[in-house]
This record gives structure tokens, sequence and C-alpha cells, in this order.
């Protein structure tokens, strides 16, 4: 294809252009796109300060059985209620089991569920909303009417159905997470494949006869990926402290695996509200902490994947 | 195949979007974006589709291209294996000619997509139409960049590394990765300054000598047209009001909206005065042509009979070969008649 271009005397032309190309390769930016990514997400102090936290947290409890001393599920009647002490750092709740280890054992079943039901919905809200949102049409409507409904359903009473029907158990609760929440990652994956869609290499690659779904996943996802990433990490903020509710209530995990939720459950009781403090107010912080420093990297993200802010 | 056969035939073009409206979408009317457009276009020539913006001129080229599809009319391929409607085939009768036929864009920002190397987003294409292995790949992509003065090496960078021009000429460089015949350049180099756009536009040129190429010039600017085209057609609310050889059309205008158009064009020569015609309003909305001439609210000769018929486009005397015009007022008609019933 280039046999006449190289044969082809040098024009002034060319000589121009080599001028121009020698100032832009000087120019070109040495800084990639992932770099640039980073700098500015490390710029952002309280999304360093997130990761740092939000990591602790999952180190902790994914190595829970090498920190914890004691067994989170089995009872020590010689130690019932008893305050923190160097024994029992966060002390012992109603039937004598150490609240540390119930915190990190719980930090597992919680994360999971929150990320997973995360992970999950965003899975199934971009699939459909990437290759309905850039093919349109009845297809396009079709899923919106289904996310409608979905959203519309209030959440406790899928709830409250699922258990009487399935009885409760940790893969229902993610179920029903994921259900209720990929309408939301859906129509955000829906309303940037619009905007896309509208982008010039995108007719480019129509243009070149490719196949729909090609395009969709391929060509226009990773630029929708930035507000996707942000919504997951928002998305588990979220079903975290759902699952806490839920299981407060006793409607969420089963009681007998601990979870953040569970152990919050023990402080319904009144007493335990007013004279064990330290049953419910570790786990409580540590939901807090957990919750506001995902938030954290979820702002730092946003920041860092928004072009309108240059970096 | 002569060189001077048409390549594309358009007959009867309409595209039409639906307007809707309310909650319950009903269509309460069309956007005639294009609106009857019959136009042959010759191999190895550069054709010039000039108009204001709204006037039709890229979904034309987009229909073209079969990006948008036409409501109405035949666009017809001729080639080698003889002619075949466009129009007629669907998505997978398409591939063939696919690679026929390709486009450059106006925007250099957004031709490109953001998240992939140069690498990446060309040779998608390529493995589409068959390059197996990525080494060959890699060689046909940097071919490609040094067809367009661009360094082998730009291929692993992003672009937004690269400037506007260069950009622009990278968009060449995908168009030409499956070796087209036609290429539509839509709005090609608007975007670009002045000294950029002059070097674009001679890479586009030399380009086409090299490789026998046929473009489709969509512009604005009919400043850039002169120089460029060998036959332009003015369009005006999704239709054509003047067709002819580009030289033609600067020293013999007919149509009195071509006439406007071409009294706006910045003149560097003091001694060649020119009074400049300022339009009366905006242009009309398609979703309303005005009935008759779709000029006549702003044209400057309008008698009564524009405002109820609708002038054909016909044929006039004219020493560059065919000069077409649709306006009730030119006189001297060659043939009176319309272009539709002239070819078989
Ligand atoms: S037909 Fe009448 S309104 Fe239309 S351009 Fe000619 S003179 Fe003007």
């Amino acid at each position: 294809m280039t046999d006449a271009n190289a044969t082809r005397p040098r024009t002034r032309r060319d000589a121009q252009f080599d001028k121009i190309r020698d100032r832009e390769a000087a120019l070109a930016g040495t800084r990639q796109h992932t770099a640039r990514f980073m700098s500015k997400f490390l710029n952002n102090r309280l999304a360093v300060v997130g990761f740092v936290i939000f990591a602790v947290i999952c180190l902790m409890s994914l190595f829970a059985p090498l920190i914890a001393q004691h067994d989170p599920m089995s009872p020590n009647l010689r130690a019932i209620a008893k305050p923190p002490s160097a024994e029992h750092w966060f002390g012992t709740d109603k039937t004598g089991r150490d609240v540390f280890a119930r915190v990190l054992y719980g930090g597992r079943v919680s994360i999971l569920v929150g990320l997973g039901s995360a992970l999950l919905s965003a899975i199934i809200g971009v699939i459909i909303g990437v290759y309905s949102g850039y093919v349109g049409g009845w297809l396009d409507w079709i899923a919106m009417r289904i996310s409608e409904i979905f959203m519309s359903f209030p959440q406790i009473i899928l709830v409250l159905l699922l258990v009487a029907i399935l009885g409760q158990s940790l893969l229902n609760l993610i179920v029903i997470f994921t259900l209720t929440g990929w309408g939301g990652i859906y129509r955000m994956a829906r309303a940037r494949m619009l905007s896309i869609r509208e982008e010039e290499y995108v007719q480019a690659l129509r243009s070149f006869g490719l196949g729909p779904a090609r395009i969709a996943y391929k060509h226009m996802l990773p630029n929708a990926l930035g507000p996707i990433m942000v919504n997951i990490t928002l998305s588990t903020a979220a079903f975290i402290l759902q699952e806490a509710g839920l299981s407060f209530l006793g409607l969420g995990v089963p009681l007998s695996i601990p979870t953040w939720g569970n152990i919050l459950n023990a402080a319904q009781d009144l007493r335990v509200l007013e004279q064990n403090w330290w049953i419910w107010l570790p786990v409580g912080a540590t939901i807090s902490l957990f919750v506001l420093s995902v938030n954290f990297i979820g702002d730092g993200l946003r920041d860092a994947t928004d072009p309108s802010q240059q970096g | 195949m002569q060189p001077n056969d048409p390549i594309l035939k358009l007959r009867d073009v309409q595209v039409h979007f639906p307007v809707k409206t309310g909650v319950f979408k009903r269509v309460t009317g069309h956007v005639r974006a294009v609106d009857g457009v019959d136009l042959d276009v010759r191999r190895g020539e550069v054709l010039g589709l000039v108009g204001e913006s709204g006037c039709g001129k890229t979904t034309l080229g987009k229909a073209i291209l079969q990006l948008v599809r036409a409501t109405q009319g035949t666009v017809t391929y001729s080639g080698e294996d003889g002619e075949t409607e466009l129009t007629s085939l669907d998505d997978a009768g398409l591939f063939r000619f696919r690679k026929r036929l390709q486009i450059v864009f106006q925007d250099p920002h957004s031709s490109l997509n953001p998240a992939f190397t140069i690498f990446g987003s060309l040779e998608d294409p390529l493995r589409h139409y068959g390059v197996k292995t990525r080494e060959e790949r890699r060689k046909i992509v940097g071919d490609l960049l040094e067809a367009v003065n661009m360094r082998r090496e730009s291929m692993d960078r992003y672009p937004h590394e690269f400037s506007g021009g260069q950009r622009q000429r990278i968009g060449i460089a995908r168009a030409l990765s499956i070796e087209p015949e036609l290429i539509v350049c839509d709005e090609a180099v608007s975007a670009l300054d002045v000294s950029i756009q002059a070097q674009v536009l001679q890479l586009l040129m030399e380009l086409k000598r090299e490789k026998n190429l046929t473009y489709v010039f969509i512009t604005h600017d009919l400043s850039v047209t002169e120089y460029l085209c060998d036959r332009i057609a003015v369009m005006y609310l999704g239709k054509i009001v003047e067709l002819c050889d580009a030289e033609d059309l600067y020293a013999n205008t007919l149509h009195p909206y071509s006439q406007a158009l071409l009294s706006a064009i910045p003149v560097a020569d003091l001694d060649k005065k020119s009074r400049r015609i300022v339009l009366q309003g905006d242009v009309p909305s398609p979703v309303n042509p005005p009935s008759g001439c779709p000029f006549h609210p702003r044209c400057r000769y309008v008698v009564d009979r524009c405002k109820t018929e609708v002038p054909e486009l016909r044929r006039f005397k004219s020493a560059k070969g065919e000069h077409m015009a649709a306006c009730h007022l030119i006189d001297q008609p060659l043939a009176e008649q319309p272009l539709r019933t002239e070819s078989p």
C-alpha cells in the first residue's frame, strides 16, 4: 500500500510535515492515561485515607482466623457480657462470645454481601444497559420498563416475601440486593451509552460494519467504566448499610452467622444498649468507618475519572 | 468501468426523522433532513456538497454510507461486479460494500476512541476484514500512518497526545485502512486552523491520486471547495438547488441561494469588489418546510409563483457540461426535462 509512498520524491510538504512532526514529538505527552488517573486520585487526601481504612478493615476480616484469639461462635458461660479487657479486646456479649472476633468475622460476611451484591448488580446492569443503550429501539424500551418495575418495588416487601418463601440465607440476601440494585447501574450505563453513541468514532466503527455487541462492549464500555466504578463503590456502601438494617430487624442473614448487622441486633435489648456499650459501639463504629471510607474512595474515583477536571 | 461512470447513483433519496412529542411519544411530524435528492457521483471525481448547517448535507453523507437508512429512494453502487442497490440490503448484505465506502469525520476530538491507543482503534476493522495476525495488523497500521505523514510509533499512543491536525490525519488513515473506493469527507477540515487545513487538504488530494479515490466532500465553506472539487452540489433544506462544474459555480452562479453563499466568502483581492448579499431570517425548520420553493422566504427575487410551485432541478446551457439549478426565474432552459426521468 505504501510502495508508492516510499518511492515518491520528497516534496516541500514532506519537509514541512517533518518539522511539525518533530515539534509534536517533543511536545507529545509522556504522561499516560493511567498515570494521570493515579496522580489525581492520590492528590485527593480523603480518598487515600478512605482507601487505607478500607484496606485495613478488609485485610483484618480476611485474616480474621490469624488475628482473633477466640472463636466467634462458641459461647463462654464464664465470661458473659464482660467489658473490654486484655483477654477480650471488645469485651464479650450476652452469651460470652468474643465481640472482637465477631466483628472481624462479621466483616467477612458483611463485606461479601455488600461487595458481592454491588458487583453482581453491576454485571447485570452493565450487560443490559450497555447493549440496550447502544442499540436502542424496542429492546431498550423493554429493558427500561423492567428496571422500572424492579426499582418501584418496595425492597422490604421483597425481602419479607423471599424470607417467607425461601427462608433466611446469605444467598437470598445477595439475590434480593442484586434484583433491587441492578436498575441503578443499568440506568447509568445506559445514559452514558446514549451520549457516547453520538461520538464520531462510534459512527466510524459502524461504517466498517462492525457488529453492535463488539462496538458496545469492546469500544464503548471502556469509556463508561469511570462512573460505573464510582457507582459500584457507592452501592457497596449502601448494601452494607442495608444488610445491617435488615439484620438488625432480624430479616437479613441468619442470626447464627456473625455479620455486622447481626451483632448490632443484640442492641435491640434496651439493657444492652444502656449497660453494655461494648457490644454495639465497636461494630457500629466499624460500619460507619467502613461505609465512610468506601464513600471517600467513590468520590476520589469520580473526581479522578471526570475528564472535565484537568489535573 | 470508465473513470467518469457513476460510482454512486442517488435517486429520490429521502431521510425523514419522526418527531415524537408528549408522554406517549406520538409521532407529530417529520424532520425532512433529506428531501428527494437525485445525484450521481462519478468515479474519480471530487464532488462538493455545500450548504449551511442543518441543510441535510451530513445526513445525506451518512445515507450514502447507510449509517442512516433512507426512508425512501435508492442509493445504487456500481463497481466491477455490476450495480447494487445498497438501500435494499440488510446489515449482513452491506458487509461487502462497507469496504468500498468510508467516511472521515469533522470533529478530531471525538473521532478517535480516547480509551484506546491508535493501534487499538485501527486494528479492529482490519481484523474484521480478515487480517488475522497481530504482526500483519501492526505493519498495515504503521504503513497507513506513514501514508498520512505520521510516525509509525504513533500507533502506541493515545489520541489525547495528538493535535487536532494529527488526529484528523489518523482519521484519514483509518478510512483508508480497508482500501475504499469512495470516501465521504464530512467537514473534514472545518475544525482545523487554516494552515493545517491546507496541509490536510493537500494530503487528501495526494492520496486521491495515489489510490484512485472518489471523494464526496461535505462542507459549509465555499472557499475550500473551489480548488478542491470537480463538481459542486449546493443544498438547501434537504434539496439540491444547484449542481454544476466547480468553476462554473463561481463564474456563472445561477441560483439565488448559491449567489448569497458565494457573496459571503471573504475576498482577498481588493480590486474585485463584491457586494455581500445578506440573507434575511433563519433557515426555516425542516419539520415544516415552506411551500413552493423552499428558499422563497429568504429569496431576493421571489415572485408569486415561487410560493406555490416547487421548482424542479432543470438543466441549463453551460460551457462546462451540465449545469443544473432549481429556480423558476432562470431563463433559457436547455431542456425542460426534470432530472428524474433522464436516466434509465
Ligand atoms: S424559485 Fe423563486 S424563491 Fe426560489 S430561488 Fe428562484 S426566485 Fe427565489
